[in-house]
């Protein structure tokens, strides 16, 4: 019998980019690698703390947290295309 | 790097501060664990049907059984000679302070071996925000509206940690997400304790407060910074610690960020501020 069981972790295949209106864009120069938008982002979709963001744009909703958190300024949010 | 354990794809509105506190607390917990979810945004939000965004055991069951559930699979667990998986609850304040509160003292009482998150946002958000007995006076909600005589809910907020904390648990907590090293180190000093463990977690909900999304993290630190919100610990029953935030800023910067409180006259934030100073009397 198959028992109608969702397999762990496996919400990743639903991409949520495609609600956001608004994207982060990141001047990577000024960031200080504090970890600060990646430990606050809902989502997880910014990759490791220690290093610079990299935002993955399959998942980001464009909610601001990021740059609004970020401690140097370093991100601003530009409309999506 | 410290494995996600709560991953992406989940459905949470944009700028969600319930599903920023669960990667933090589960990256704190690791992966020798059995999540006992209630429903709730928590729930609905992570779990649809084949899909879910937990990488651990989980187990959803209903809104008022959490605590039941947990206690279930806890000694389950022990008489099977496993002394090492924690059992972790996830629910959110509708289901701890108000529907589930019964099975939730018993669990307490029994002193059973499980961690019980509360994440509290501060009303029923998944059936479209509904007061509960955490939301906090005056705030506006479907159920406690802004009209000629009444403007927003007429009671305070329920004293959930210390009811807890009375019960002489070992561990009763309370934090909130915009401080994720506390939310960190209090889930780390739970789980080194046995029996029942009890943390109440802050965490934003920017659809159900009217906050711009960006500001979600924010207002989780302005609710400690004004001293509205103490992030707290209790052993046995007894106060052992809580985080003083220094100067405290007025309650106002953390009210107006919200359209729940915007028909806040002076006088009300006047007496919200003056509750804030007595509530902290003996404790700076
Ligand atoms: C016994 C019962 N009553 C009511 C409901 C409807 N219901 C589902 S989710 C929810 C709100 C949950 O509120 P809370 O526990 O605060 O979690 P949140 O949605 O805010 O995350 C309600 C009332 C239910 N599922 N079961
Ligand atoms: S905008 Fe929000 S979802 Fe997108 S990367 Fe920043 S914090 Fe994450
Ligand atoms: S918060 Fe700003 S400075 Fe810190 S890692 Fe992110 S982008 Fe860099
Ligand atoms: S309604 Fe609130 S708690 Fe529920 S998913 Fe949306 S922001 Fe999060
Ligand atoms: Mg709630």
């Amino acid at each position: 019998m198959k028992l109608p069981i969702s397999k762990p972790g496996t919400s990743v295949e639903n991409k949520t980019g495609d609600w956001r209106t608004f994207k982060p864009d990141i001047e990577v120069a000024k960031c200080i690698k504090c970890g600060t938008c990646q430990r606050f982002c809902p989502e997880g979709c910014m990759g490791d703390e220690g290093k610079v963001p990299i935002v993955n744009f399959d998942y980001c909703k464009g909610c601001g947290i990021c740059a609004n958190e970020c401690p140097v300024k370093c991100i601003k949010m530009i409309p999506e295309k | 790097m410290v494995e996600e354990l709560f991953v992406s794809g989940h459905r949470a509105c944009a700028g969600c501060g319930i599903a920023t506190s669960f990667r933090e607390v589960m990256k704190a917990v690791g992966k020798d664990v059995i999540v006992v979810n209630a429903t709730g945004c928590s729930e609905i939000v992570s779990s649809p049907y084949p899909q879910s965004a937990w990488k651990v055991p989980y187990i959803h069951s209903l809104f008022e059984n959490v605590p039941a559930v947990a206690s279930g699979v806890s000694h389950a667990l022990r008489s099977m000679g496993n002394d090492h998986t924690q059992v972790v609850c996830i629910a959110g304040d509708g289901a701890t302070y108000d529907i589930g509160f019964g099975a939730l003292s018993g669990m307490l009482e029994r002193n059973d071996d499980v961690i019980y998150v509360c994440y509290d946002n501060e009303a029923y958000m998944n059936t479209g925000i509904q007061r509960s007995s955490a939301t906090p006076w005056k705030a506006a909600t479907t159920t406690s509206q802004v009209g000629s005589a009444v403007k927003g809910k007429p009671q305070g907020k329920k004293p959930i940690l210390e009811i807890a904390a009375a019960h002489k648990i070992p561990y009763a907590a309370s934090t909130s997400v915009g401080y994720p090293f506390d939310v960190a180190k209090k889930l780390k000093k739970a789980m080194g304790i046995k029996g029942a463990r009890f943390i109440l977690l802050f965490a934003s909900c920017p659809t159900g407060w009217g906050l711009d999304t960006a500001k979600s993290i924010q207002a989780t630190k302005l609710i400690v910074e004004t001293g509205i919100w103490k992030m707290a610990e209790y052993e046995n029953g007894k106060m052992t610690g809580v985080f003083k935030p220094g100067k405290r800023k007025p309650v106002e910067e953390y009210i107006k960020l919200q359209s729940r409180f915007k028909h806040l006259t002076p006088e009300d934030i006047a007496a919200i501020q003056k509750e804030v100073d007595a509530s902290w009397t003996g404790l700076e």
